[in-house]
Order: structure tokens, then sequence, then C-alpha cells
């Protein structure tokens, strides 16, 4: 006998959301050391994750300790919302002379570039919802990546003595506390940058033997 | 597609050379396919007879060191590489294997530059080329580079850092105190005595060195009797004199003196004896020379006016703890040698912060060392913990006078790191602003750690009751040490909280005498010596010196010894129990020597049957010591 939800019907997807979904196929979990990380961050036209859209992705890949320039992702989305006051804080105006795609291009471009990578983030949660967000609108599904956000994982890794007492931290605040330059803060691929450069600082500082788990790395 | 992270890395880039040679769009081509790699400390980029790697490296963040290893293959610092060098060029110039071994030397960040792209890009630019490789040829562009590719292009480069002063010339002592050769030794020994000389030369109308007197000969001769003390210097002189002439190595001043047993050696104008003398090289000027010597490695650190400077003097001080070691030298002596120049090296940071700041202190200030480097027994470079105590202020003012300390303290932190002590983990440092307080403040704080015990106040009174002062106003922590003994007369429970914190390590060794390991992870089957063996001794002998209200004795095996004296019945058991520490702090440090790190964990196999031994003849005392600390605080009930 089957059971019924092997036979719902499923929505029929296109070629290159099959092709990322592929990437989950094998689903061991290789080392840490050999795992391909990406570290991103979005700019966004605000918080409202309904209503405001995505304007920039960044992304940054690293294997081991070793960050790629070349093997960056830097997008720029063409916007029908948009809000003339966040301008002020990340300069991407609606018709600026940056070359830009569709987001629906981006999604391909993004997918396929993150495949089935460990994705970290700086307050993690709300860029995973704004791309969920913008995935589902073009009838896709929720991303399938573990998520690390750097913000939980850098409160972890203190000392138990000021645990308590913390609060949730800025990235401005990590990157001066753990001595990461802070250049092209406020673009998303400057920050995904500084967001990566945290994430090795703190797994450096982690207790190698109890710590450097994928348990205790992605929250479980 | 715009690549933001390539700008940034163009930005850096081309305020160093020879990037800055590079036409702005083949700069840019390069940043593009850069790497950036992240190190933490002791990583390893590179090592000696590794295959040339496709990339060569400029630090960004942090610092590299790079390491040449000799002919008995230890490892000698040969540089270290600051944020813009450049280093592992070796592959640039020749495909062959890497002489050298970078390793990080400090968390850092760095650049990796691909060679092929580098040199597609660079190939039509002459000038890059010429001035990389005249630069290397001459020095005159980076010392750390020149000195890793040198080989190639100049005849002779020292191999170790020792050769090079080695090879150095001498630094004699100019103008010597002389005396004819008609004079009486009574004439020459008032000279010496007035001059606070060892020895004096003897010389003839022309100037020209005819022998030698020193105190030996004064003692050997004279004082036994042997000559008259009206004696005519010619009789008692060593002669002839070894001479040579000016702007010999110390190397060949060392080889001389070895060669004739001597101790001096005679400068003169041609190098023979006839001629005039201009100088006198003494053993104790080679020894200046090699720096092999502590009070030349405290005097370089009063000096220092940089960090760098003080990085370079504690480097050496780390050579000196390992020939010490080797010498058998008392570790009791070792130890006062190595915290003198650690509280000196700490004390000269600080001053050359205080440079820094706009204004002097507001009030005065006492910096402590707490936790290890305040019981003195930090041997080698390991964590900082300090704290600040500034005197009080009216409350109006206290955030203000706070702040500038805080600000005082991150520059000495950040200087100490640079010398090579880690940022503590816990951040138990006087830039942790729980960690940088009035008087008045610290004393709340003590007193609420004592009358209030809980687990945190045990945790952190371990590290923070062995404080001592290292720089600034020493009566502010003996004001903050008669608080704390005023306090403790109130209660009795916190002395007892110390006492479980001591006992609750159990011995060393397990069930059928077996050295009890590490079970799981990176340290599995090593030997935990820090936590296991010296961790309770430490404890207990805090407890006990607390509990006789003795101030100003931090160290642990001192503070044994002390309460051996006050308490004649255990001296027999607190002997052996200093006895012990001093043996596993050498265990400690020459395992960290070995394997350049802490020390803290010891990979049984590597030691002899009889290190073994007296590894285990050491906690015997562990045992005895919480034994005797169970009955005399009644702990038996709360374990």
């Amino acid at each position: 006998m089957k059971l019924s939800w092997f036979n719902k019907k499923t929505p029929t997807y296109p070629d290159f959301w099959n092709d990322y979904l592929d990437c989950f196929n094998d689903t061991k979990k290789g080392d840490i050391q050999n795992t391909r990380f990406i570290a991103l961050d979005t700019e966004t036209t605000g918080f409202n994750i309904k209503e405001d859209r995505i304007l920039s992705i960044g992304a940054v890949s690293f294997i081991e300790k070793k960050i790629q320039v070349n093997n960056s992702l830097e997008l720029y989305l063409e916007q029908d919302i948009f809000k003339p006051e966040t301008v002020e804080i990340h300069g991407l105006m609606k018709k600026g002379l940056l070359e830009k795609v569709t987001e629906l291009e981006a999604i391909k471009l993004f997918l396929s570039y993150i495949k089935n990578a460990v994705l970290i983030a700086h307050h993690a949660n709300f860029d995973k919802n704004m791309i969920n967000e913008m995935l589902l609108r073009h009838g896709l599904d929720e991303l399938k990546n573990e998520f690390i956000d750097t913000g939980i994982l850098y409160k972890k890794s203190k000392h138990i003595i000021y645990q308590s007492t913390l609060k949730p931290i800025s990235l401005d605040d990590l990157s001066k506390e753990l001595n990461v330059p802070l250049v092209d803060r406020h673009t998303a691929t400057g920050d995904a940058l500084i967001t990566a450069l945290v994430f090795l600082k703190i797994l450096a500082r982690l207790d190698k033997r109890k710590h450097l788990k994928w348990d205790y790395l992605l929250n479980k | 597609m715009k690549n933001s992270i390539a700008d940034r890395v163009f930005d850096f880039l081309k305020k160093y050379p020879p990037f800055n040679l590079l036409k702005n769009d083949d700069l840019l081509e390069i940043s593009k396919q850069v790497s950036i790699i992240y190190l933490e400390k002791g990583d390893t980029v590179f090592k000696k007879g590794d295959d040339f790697n496709t990339d060569f490296y400029l630090v960004r963040n942090g610092a590299v060191t790079l390491f040449h290893t000799n002919s008995n293959n230890e490892q000698e610092v040969l540089n270290i590489c600051d944020a813009g060098d450049v280093f592992g060029v070796r592959p640039l110039i020749t495909k062959e294997n890497y002489k050298l071994t970078a390793t990080a030397n400090e968390e850092s960040i760095i650049y990796a530059v691909p060679i092929d792209i580098f040199q597609t890009v660079t190939s039509d630019n002459a000038s890059v080329y010429k001035y990389l490789i005249t630069a290397f040829a001459t020095n005159a562009y980076d010392p750390y580079t020149a000195e890793e590719t040198g080989k190639i292009f100049v005849d002779y480069l020292p191999h170790t850092s020792q050769d090079m002063v080695n090879f150095q010339s001498a630094n004699y002592t100019k103008r010597p105190i002389t005396c004819n050769i008609d004079s009486t030794l009574k004439d020459a020994a008032i000279k010496m005595s007035t001059h606070k000389i060892g020895c004096i030369i003897v010389t003839n109308e022309h100037e020209y060195p005819m022998g030698i007197i020193t105190n030996s000969d004064i003692k050997n001769k004279i004082a036994t009797g042997l000559f008259p003390i009206e004696t005519s210097v010619s009789y008692i002189m060593s002669s002839p004199v070894i001479t040579a002439k000016k702007g010999l190595t110390v190397a060949d001043g060392q080889l001389q003196m070895i060669k004739h047993n001597i101790g001096h050696l005679c400068i003169t104008k041609d190098g023979t004896a006839n001629s005039r003398l201009i100088g006198v090289l003494t053993h104790h000027d080679i020894l200046v020379s090699l720096g092999n010597n502590p009070s030349v490695i405290l005097k370089a650190i009063k000096r220092a006016k940089r960090t760098r400077k003080l990085r370079t003097a504690r480097l050496k001080a780390n050579n000196l703890l390992k020939s010490y070691l080797e010498q058998n030298i008392p570790l009791s002596h070792i130890i006062k040698i190595i915290s003198q120049i650690n509280d000196t090296v700490t004390a000269q940071a600080i001053v050359i912060a205080l440079k820094k700041m706009p204004t002097p202190p507001p009030v005065s200030f006492s910096w402590m060392a707490i936790g290890s480097q305040g019981r003195k027994e930090q041997l080698l470079f390991t964590d900082q913990d300090n704290a600040i105590v500034f005197n009080d202020v009216s409350e109006s003012k206290y955030k203000e006078t706070q702040d500038y300390f805080l600000k005082l303290a991150k520059l000495v932190t950040k200087s100490l790191n640079k010398i090579g002590f880690e940022y503590c983990e816990a951040d138990m440092m006087a830039s942790n602003p729980e960690w940088c307080k009035s008087l008045s403040e610290w004393k709340l704080q003590f007193k609420d750690w004592i009358l209030n015990p809980d687990e945190k106040a045990i945790l952190l009174s371990s590290i923070f009751f062995d404080y001592s002062h290292v720089y600034g106003d020493e009566k502010l922590i003996d004001d903050l040490s008669d608080s704390i003994f005023e306090n403790l007369n109130k209660t009795l429970s916190f002395i007892k909280f110390l006492g479980i914190e001591a006992v609750k390590s159990p011995s060393p060794l397990g069930f059928f005498k077996q050295f009890l390991v590490e079970q799981d992870g990176e340290q599995k089957d090593l030997f935990n010596i820090k936590s296991r063996a010296m961790m309770p001794l430490i404890d207990a002998a805090r407890l006990l010196i607390l509990n006789n209200k003795i101030k100003g004795i931090n160290n642990t095996s001192e503070r044994y010894e002390k309460l051996a004296e006050i308490d004649p019945n255990n001296k027999e058991l607190y002997e052996s129990c200093s006895y012990a520490f001093k043996a596993l702090l050498k265990f400690k440090t020459k395992q960290g020597i070995l394997l350049n790190n802490s020390g803290k964990f010891i990979e049984l196999k590597t030691l002899t049957k009889e290190e073994q031994l007296k590894l285990r003849r050491c906690f015997k005392p562990i045992h005895e010591i919480q034994e005797s600390l169970k009955l005399r605080f009644d702990l038996k009930n709360f374990i």
C-alpha cells in the first residue's frame, strides 16, 4: 500500500531548480575542513519580509581557510519597489550605473553559485527569509541549505561567565571586537567578506575538542 | 561583473612594493585572482622542503614568522613579516623547494597572489623585475624577503641569526686604562681600583702593549705573598699579550680567546704587539654582543621605544631560557630572571603606551599581573592576564577616569599581543571594564567574592588572588591586600570553598598507578600536566598562604618555602611540594619549548623511563597536601 502523499501531484519546477535540488542528493556531511562555506549578505529596501525587496546579494565562498576573490558573487537586482529613504545606507539607486539583473535571473545565478554549500550570515534568519520569500514569489520552494548565524555562534563562543550579559551584537561591533578590517561596510559583498572573516575568527576561538562539530555550529 | 572585493584588495596592494610599480589595470587583474587566507596562530603556510606553491604571499593583517632550520634541525626565527611584507617569493625567482618555514605568529590574514598571473602581467614590465632582482640582491627593499632569497644573489649570507651576530665586528672598549712598564704593582692596583676595572694593560713608552695584569694575577701573585707589593709590574704581568686589529668579528674574537685560553684581547693599530694600543676586547664584551645575557636583554627592553623592539628582546629571552634549561640551572633562578624580563617587558609596553596617550594619567594607578604571570610562573609565552586598579576619584569623574585607563589598557594589551602574549580567551584583561576599576571598587569586588562565594567567585578568585604589582603605584595594591585580609577575617566559608576547589581534582595517577590521560578530542592520550598536577599544588598554596595572612608572596614554590618556615611541623611536606612544583614547571616548560606551545599537554611516549618516574614522584606530595587540607579544613563532608 502506498501512502497517499506519494501520489500527490508534485508541482513541476524549472530545470535550474531541479539542478539545485540535485546538489543535495548526497546527504552525508563531510568534514568541516573540506566543506564549502558561503558567507552572504543581502541589501534590501527595508525589513518587511513581505513588502520589501532584495536590492543586492553578495557572497564569498571558502574551503578550509582560503577565500577566493574570483569566486565571489555580486548581484544587483532590478527593482520595482524602491524606497528613497534607504538609499542613504547602501547607495543603490534604482537606475544606477551598475549592471543589473532581473529577480529571476538573480535566483538562477544565486542557486547555481551556492549549490549545497553551508550558508553563513550575520542575523541569518533575516537573509534566509528574504531569499525564501523571493523564491516563493517565483513559484519555487524554500532554500535547502544549512545556515549558520555568526551572531548566535559568537555568543556561544564566549566564556560562560559573560554569556548571560551579552546582548545581540551588530556586525560592526563584532568586527571591531574580532579585529576584522571594516572595509566596504554596507555593500552586500563587503559585508559578506566581513562575515566570512568573522566566522573564521570565531571558529579559531572555539574549543577544538568540544565545539568544532556540526551540531554545535548549526545550533541544533 | 563588478567585484567589490577585488577593488579592496587592489586598494591595499597598490600601497606596497612591488605592486605600486604596476599599472592600475594590471594590478586590478591580479587583485581579482588573489585568494584571501585566514591563519590561526601557528598555522603553517609552507614548510622547508615543501614543493613550491603556485602563489606567493603578502601579509594583510597580523604577522607571519619565517623560520630557518639549522644544521641541528632546530627552528630559528629569521624574521617576522608584518602587514605589507611579501614572503614566499622563492618560486617567483627560481623553481626550487622552499628553504624556510612560514608560520602565523598571531592570527593573520594573508593574500595569496598567483605567480603565473603576476608573471604574465609583469612580463613586459622590465622595471618590476629589475626592481625585484636588484632589491633582493641589495637588501634595499625588504630585509625579510632579501634574507629568504638572498642566497641566489649574494655569495654569503649568514645561516642563522646567531651567525649574524658572530660576523658583526666586535664592540671593544676604546681608550683602555693602562700603566707604564716602570710602575709598581701598587700603582697599577690603585689605578684599577679607582677606575673599578678588573684588568689593566701594561704599555711601554710608545704605548705598545707589553702585558696585562688582572685581578687574579694580584690575587695569585701578591696576596699569596709570592711577590711584595712594591714589585715592578713587569714581573707580575702576563706577557706577551694577544693582539688583534680593529674590526675583528665577534666570532674571531671568541675564537682567539678560546685558542689562547685568555679573557682579553688587545686591539692595536696594525694588529701586532709592535704598534699603539687602541682598545681592549674582553670576554664580557663578547657576551654582550651575543646577547645571551639577562642584563643585556633587560637593558635592551628598557631602551625599547617601539613594540617591535620589545618583541625582539623577548624572543632573545626565549633563547636564554632554552640554554638555561639545557645547562640545568636551578629553576628558581630561571623563574626569577624570566619573570623579571616579563615584568620589564610589560612595564616598558606601558611606558610606550603612556607616551601615546594624549594626557598623563588623571590619577595614580597600578598595573597588576594576575594568574600565572602574577605568580611569576610564566616562563613561556602564554595568555596575558592583567588588571588595573586606579586611585579613587569623585563619582562625577569616575566614568571619564575609567575610560582613560581602558584606552591605555587597550594599547598595552595590543602591544603585549604583538610581542607574543596571547589575548586571554576569557578576557581577564585590564581592557575589560570589569577588570579596570578604582581601588574602592576593587575592594568591593574582592569583598563580594569573599563574603558571597559561589562557583563563579571561586573560579575568578583562583586568578585574581594571585595578583602582583608590575607598574605604577604599588601602594594601591598594598592597600587592596590589607582590605582583603580584613574581609577574610570575617568569614570561614570562603577558605572552605577554596579548599574544596584544591582537593577537587584527584591524584593524577589512576587505580593501577597509570597516568590519567585525556579521554577524547585533539588531546586524546595526552597527559594534562597543568590541570592534573600543577593546579592542585597552586590552589593549595594559595589557600594556605591566604589563611596565614601572608601578602606579597605569589610564586607557588616560594609560598611553600614560606609555609615550611612558619609551620616547622609540616616542613617536609611543604618542601616536597615546593620541589615537586618546580619539577613540574620544568617539565611543562621543556615540553612547551619542544612543541612551541604552552606545554600543557605531555605525550607520555616521548618521556624516557627515568622522566616518567620523576614525574610520578612529583605526584606523591599532591596527594599528601590534599589529604592534609581535607583534615585541616574539615572538607570531608563537602566532597
